[in-house]
Parts: C-alpha cells; sequence; structure tokens
C-alpha cells in the first residue's frame, strides 16, 4: 500500500536550453509517471508541431504561451515516486528574469539538481544556480552534465566542468557534491545506467535522488513554535480551553515539559499536546499540532513558545542577506512590511554592504541600489525586536520576505547571517 | 480539559508530512483572512479538505462555512453526503445555484448533445464570493491533476473581477504566505496542492475518513460517449446510436454529473481503490469531459476565476 514513503523535494535549475523539461520529462517517463493519456495528448501536439521525436518537455510545459514559445515561465512543481520514496520537484525557469523562482523553488528543498550543457560548460547562470542553492542551505547539490549525446560521450567537458565546480565549492563548500553525465534526451544515466559511458562509474540521477540523505534532524534542535492562531471554542464542555495552534519548526516538545514564551519571557509547562482529537505522547518538526499551558498567559500569533535553555536570539538590528524580487530597486531607508513565520513588523534597510557579482562570485562594493533578481548583504531595522535565529541554524525563524505596503506583492526574500 | 486518556505516537512519513503542511496553510486562512469559506463539491479532496480543517481547530468547530456551487445536475449520492457531514459536524452550509443564476438571466444555458453546466458554474461562484464578501476560499485543487494547476500558487491572488494572472503569480518561499489583498480581491488557497490522487485515497485509508458510495463500485444505469462512460440521467440527450445499459462502475472524481466519466471497476474497499490507482495507467482527469475540449481548456477556464 506504500503507506510509508519518504518525502524529498528537490529544484531544478539550468539555462535556458539546457533541457530541463526535457530532463523532468525523461525521470518522469522513464519511472512510468506519465499516464497514458498525457502522453496521448503529447504525441498530438508533437505531431502537430513536426517533431521527429517526441518532445518530452511537453509534460511539463503547462501554460498555453510556454508552450508556444517553448520556454518555461513559472516555478511547477511535479511529483512521481519510486516504491520507498514521494518526489516534490519544483521545477525553475532558466531565464534570467525569472532568478526569483529559484530562489523559490530552492527554499523548500532538500536537494538541487543543476544542468550544465556539456558542449558549453559553466556560464553566469551555472554560478548564480550554484550560489542560490548555497545561499539557501541545500546540503545536496548534483550537477548534471546534459546533452553528453551532443559531445559524442567525450569525458572531457564532464572533467572540465567538474574540476571547475569544486573549485568553486572550496569557497561555497556543501556538504554533498555530485557529477553525473547524462543525456536527457536519450536517457543516459537518468534513469537507466548508460553504455555511453563506460568512464563513468558512479550512479545514475535516479539512483542518487533515491540516495540522498533528507537531513530532516530538525526535531533534534532547539524547541521552535510559533504561534499561529489560537483556539478558543467557546463551547460548555471545553470552557477553559485555549489552545495554541502552530507547526513546531525545530525540537521536541512532550507534556510536562517547561517552556519560555518569547519575546515576553514568561515561563510556563505544557499541559497537553495534541494534533485533532488525539493527545500525543511527544510531538517534533515539522508536525501541526496545538498545545495547551499551565498557565494563562497572553499569548498571541507571532510569539514563539521555546526552552528556557535554548532561547533565539532577539533584537532590532539584523544582519541580513536580500534576494530583490521586484522591478522597482531597493530603496534604503524607505518602509516596508516584514514576515518572519507568524511574526510581523515594519521595517528599514538602513546599511548596504555588498552585491554578489555572479560573473565571478565575488562580493563587490557597490553603493547603486539592489535591483530585480540581484543579492546583497544589507543591515535591517524592525519597528519593534525581533526573535530570530540564524538562517544557517534553523531555516523558519531565519529567514522572512519583504512586502510592499502599496502594493502588496512579495518584493524580496532574506536570510539571517 | 479532562485527564490524558491512550497517548498517540506518530510515526512520520510522507503522509504526516502532506498533513502538517495543510494544517500550517488552513491555519494561516483562519489567521490572515476575516471572511473564508472552504468550496465544497462532494467529491474526495474537498472532503478530505474538511477532514484537515476539523484536526486543525479541534476541539472547536470550524471557524467558516463551506460554500457548495449546486449545477442542479448532481448524483443525488453527493447531495446525501453533504447534508450528513453538515448534520455531524454543525458546520454553517452556503449554496450557490446555477439554475437560479440561469432563471436571472445572467448566463445563458449551453445546448446540443455535450451541454453541461461546468462553465457556468464560475459565474454563480464569482456571485457567491461577491455576495458574502468572501476574502479567500479554500479548495480542495491539486498540482498533479493538471498541467496548468502545476503552476498554482498556495496562495493564488485573484483580482477584482475574479481572474487568475498565471505569469503575475507573488513568490512563495518557505512557509510563508502573504495573503495581503486590496479591497474586492480574493485568495484561492489551496491546502493540497502537494497532494497527488495516491496520497489523498493513502489518507483517506490512514484516517478512516467516511467517502461517499459513489467511489466504490455500484451497479448503474450508463452510456459509452466517446469512450467515455457517462451516467444516465432523464434530462440527458442521447445520439441515437448510444444505449442504455447496467455497468459495474465507480467515480474516480466526481462533479456535475454530466461531464463526470465513471470507470468500469469492481473496487468495493479503500484497499482495492489504492491498488487501483497505483497501477492505473490513465489520470483521474482523463475521463473529464471539460477538460477534452481543448489543451488549454483548464487554463482558460481558470484565468476567468474557475476553481
Amino acid at each position: 500500500m506504500y503507506l510509508d514513503m519518504e518525502l524529498l523535494r528537490f529544484t531544478t535549475a539550468g539555462s535556458v536550453d539546457d533541457g530541463k523539461s526535457t530532463l523532468i520529462g525523461r525521470l518522469l517517463y522513464d519511472s512510468k509517471s506519465i499516464f497514458e493519456d498525457q502522453l496521448e495528448a503529447v504525441k498530438n501536439v508533437s505531431n502537430q508541431k513536426g517533431d521527429h521525436y517526441l518532445d518530452l518537455a511537453l509534460f511539463t510545459d503547462g501554460l498555453r504561451s510556454e508552450r508556444q514559445q517553448g520556454i518555461t515561465i513559472d516555478v511547477a512543481y511535479r511529483y512521481f515516486y519510486t516504491p520507498k520514496h514521494k518526489f516534490i520537484i519544483a521545477d525553475t525557469p532558466g531565464h534570467i528574469q525569472y532568478t526569483r523562482n529559484m530562489v523559490t523553488g530552492a527554499s523548500t528543498a532538500n536537494a538541487a539538481v543543476i544542468l550544465v550543457d556539456a558542449r558549453n560548460g559553466i556560464t553566469e547562470q551555472t554560478l548564480r544556480h550554484y550560489y542560490i542553492a548555497y545561499l539557501l542551505g541545500i546540503k545536496s547539490i548534483i550537477v548534471c552534465i546534459n546533452k553528453m549525446d551532443l559531445v559524442n560521450y567525450s569525458s572531457e567537458p564532464y572533467f572540465l566542468i567538474q574540476e571547475e565546480i569544486i573549485r568553486i565549492s572550496q569557497k561555497l563548500p556543501v556538504a554533498n557534491l555530485i557529477f553525473i553525465p547524462i543525456s536527457a534526451l536519450k536517457g543516459d544515466n537518468v534513469v537507466k545506467p548508460s553504455a555511453n559511458t563506460p568512464w563513468y562509474s558512479g550512479q545514475t540521477l535516479m539512483q542518487t535522488l533515491e540516495a540522498i540523505p533528507i537531513y530532516n534532524h530538525s526535531h533534534r534542535g532547539p524547541l521552535r513554535v510559533p504561534v499561529q492562531y489560537v483556539i478558543r471554542p467557546m463551547l460548555d464542555e471545553f470552557h477553559d480551553y485555549r489552545g495554541y495552534a502552530g507547526r513546531i519548526e525545530s525540537g521536541t516538545i512532550r507534556k510536562g515539559d517547561k517552556v519560555m514564551i518569547m519575546p515576553s519571557y514568561m515561563l510556563s509547562e505544557v499541559t497537553s499536546v495534541h494534533l485533532g482529537e488525539n493527545f500525543l505522547e511527544e510531538a517534533y518538526a515539522p508536525l501541526s499540532v496545538a498545545l495547551t499551558l499551565k498557565d494563562d498567559l497572553d499569548l498571541d500569533r507571532g510569539c514563539f513558545i521555546c526552552q528556557p535553555e535554548q532561547l533565539p536570539q532577539t533584537s532590532s538590528i539584523l544582519e541580513v542577506m536580500i534576494c530583490w524580487f521586484n522591478m522597482i530597486p531597493m530603496k534604503l531607508n524607505q518602509l516596508y512590511t516584514i514576515r518572519q513565520s507568524t511574526w510581523e513588523a515594519k521595517c528599514k534597510i538602513i546599511a548596504q554592504h555588498y552585491k554578489i557579482n555572479f560573473h565571478t562570485l565575488s562580493e563587490e562594493n557597490s553603493q547603486e541600489e539592489l535591483k530585480m533578481n540581484e543579492i546583497g548583504r544589507f543591515t535591517l531595522k524592525t519597528s519593534r525586536p525581533m526573535v530570530f535565529d540564524k538562517y544557517s541554524q534553523i531555516r523558519s525563524t531565519g529567514s522572512f520576505i519583504l512586502i510592499d505596503d502599496n502594493t502588496n506583492e512579495t518584493i524580496g526574500a532574506g536570510m539571517i547571517q | 480539559m479532562g485527564e490524558y486518556k491512550a497517548l498517540f505516537t506518530i510515526k512520520m512519513n510522507h503522509l504526516r508530512e502532506l498533513e502538517a503542511e495543510a494544517i500550517y496553510i488552513i491555519r494561516e486562512v483562519a489567521a490572515q483572512f476575516e471572511r473564508p469559506v472552504i468550496l465544497f463539491s462532494g467529491g474526495k479532496d474537498s472532503i478530505v479538505v474538511v477532514h484537515l480543517a476539523y484536526k486543525a481547530f479541534w476541539p472547536a468547530p470550524l471557524p467558516f462555512p463551506l460554500l457548495h456551487i449546486d449545477t442542479g445536475h448532481n448524483f443525488h449520492e453527493t447531495i446525501e453526503y453533504r447534508d450528513a457531514l453538515v448534520k455531524k459536524t454543525g458546520v454553517r452550509l452556503i449554496v450557490g445555484s446555477v439554475q437560479e443564476t440561469i432563471d436571472n438571466g445572467k448566463v445563458k444555458e449551453e445546448t446540443g448533445y455535450n451541454a453541461s453546466r461546468n462553465v457556468l458554474q464560475t459565474v454563480t461562484l464569482l456571485e457567491t464570493i461577491e455576495e458574502y464578501k468572501i476574502d479567500a476560499a479554500i479548495g480542495g485543487g491539486r498540482r498533479d491533476e493538471e498541467k496548468a494547476r502545476a503552476k498554482e500558487r498556495v496562495f493564488s491572488h485573484r483580482d477584482e473581477f475574479g481572474q487568475w494572472d498565471p505569469k503575475n503569480q507573488r513568490p512563495e518561499l518557505w512557509n510563508i504566505f502573504n495573503g495581503k489583498k486590496h479591497l474586492g480581491e480574493h485568495f484561492r488557497v489551496f491546502p493540497i496542492s502537494n497532494w497527488t490522487e495516491l496520497d489523498v485515497w493513502q489518507y483517506i485509508y490512514y484516517e478512516r475518513i467516511e467517502m461517499p458510495s459513489l467511489y466504490f463500485t455500484h451497479k448503474r444505469k450508463v452510456f459509452c460517449r466517446d469512450g467515455v462512460w457517462l451516467a444516465y440521467a432523464p434530462f440527458m440527450k442521447l445520439k441515437p446510436d448510444e444505449r442504455v445499459e447496467e455497468r459495474e462502475v465507480r467515480c474516480r472524481t466526481i462533479g456535475d454529473i454530466t461531464c463526470t466519466g465513471l470507470s468500469l471497476s469492481k473496487a468495493s474497499s479503500l484497499e482495492d481503490i489504492i491498488s487501483e490507482i497505483a497501477s492505473s495507467r490513465v489520470t483521474e482527469r482523463g475521463s473529464r469531459w471539460d477538460d477534452k475540449r481543448s489543451d488549454a481548456a483548464m487554463e482558460d477556464r481558470k484565468r476567468e476565476g474557475y476553481f
């Protein structure tokens, strides 16, 4: 019945024409995740366009304008299974103006698959993708050197690309860095091992994905439960009930645990932990639960339930990395809304330190304003003190978005350093 | 709060992770919006959403009403299930009637053999959203259902005309959902975006959720149109070569009776359904007439404000 599968989320990135949609089409097709009616629909469109072979990219290009232009516009999510895993792919476009989508896809991913065209080698886009995966804290990066069929399966481009990325990783290290020579179009080393690359003894992409450590040790970290909503039933039966609903972002919690509420530093004790009607022995990240406490405290959305021994930091001045999403560049000292987890306040960016140059991956001292798709380091000031952790320690309490108060759009994303 | 009875231990797997994500999203709606509803169609996805919402707020009752857009062309089993659910949970039910929209002359009923009220639903839905000043409508849409849905956000913005602009969607990072909007705009929210059909049935099995009888095999009067088995109802027009016969069928999706294809199946239990889906070669929407109209049929309807 496949009831106990592990969930792996990964993101895919590549430049235009690197064959990303084809690769995903290939993964789905060879893992038998394409259904007959989908295949039929794609065959029809492929025939109409006069293609000589089945255009696997059509499985993923969802919007009509994408199918017409042959490019992917927006992040699309895909799903497939192997007996022990459920996979969620965040398929992100390679177009330069859509780089914000890679940040979006990477923000929830356990792994990143980066495509490089064997003929072109490393481009600025490859550096950008590597950097974003690194910055967003992705532990496993799989570099697929694609279109091996077009270089006659020669090992030379593969090793050149590998060497160059290893050099970059010395400055920007990731825990798990893997290189695979593939042809998404022909299927080499995607799901089936290839006879065309005898010089490669590693695993196929599918085998690699199945073996990715999910690094979900967040239940061992310090306790962080951001209060989302207060449940007050107004029923005779539950007259005094007050439940604090939230997702455990880090740590484990049990009945009887001593907790400290931030930012008020009030102490209390957990009297029950439940998920719906089921009272739990213990609960841990990433479960969404409700807690009841011994004391009647003034505790609302935006508060954090923590352990007194392992408290988060509190400050209204933060050192952050920001990725900008909006056509209108960032303005220093302008008022924005900041949202971190369930907490919200106003903020200003008060100092700019550097911007990332994607040609060299160096920190560039620039006072030019941060434009769309750029990333830089800043000092930010919030209207009220923020309770936070460093992004590298706890993702959820170390990340935030910036919202424009006039348009309500999400205009930037940040990570606390 | 009474004493602790039997304590449960939770084993983490993909279903528990999807459940935790969905409950988080539903609670975000309660926290960020003033007048949310759950769109209830009587199908498995909306039943799962109601179940998740119940878990999210227990012991409090559901903090939002159900909204059913009634085409008037329902399976009677759907209405019976809906009414029983309302009675059991005490939740408030709002019904938007497509018949009324037609009677008021706002839309014109389709004619011909493939006449369906499926497209007309959008008008009734948008009218009801305006009438009740609904600012968030929680739906059971899943990204694996259809290509256009694969690009939809969890918090999906709709302008004051109810339209979806797929090229200008707000980026969604981590678990931070931005539901800020101007007056007159609303959001569609999809807590089970990341679930597949298989996940939904596994979860139903896991949680022992009671399902409408339509999903299990039963004898029904049906006829075959262009390779799709449709349920026969007296208001449906048959082509000369179509014959009504009795077959053992079940629904894989439940929608308007005029466009819901049935599959010939002997699956009589949740276990049977799960193994049927795990080995299935056709998607659940493969038998939906509404999607077959053109390659971009779903995208067009969604842009205009469809579910």
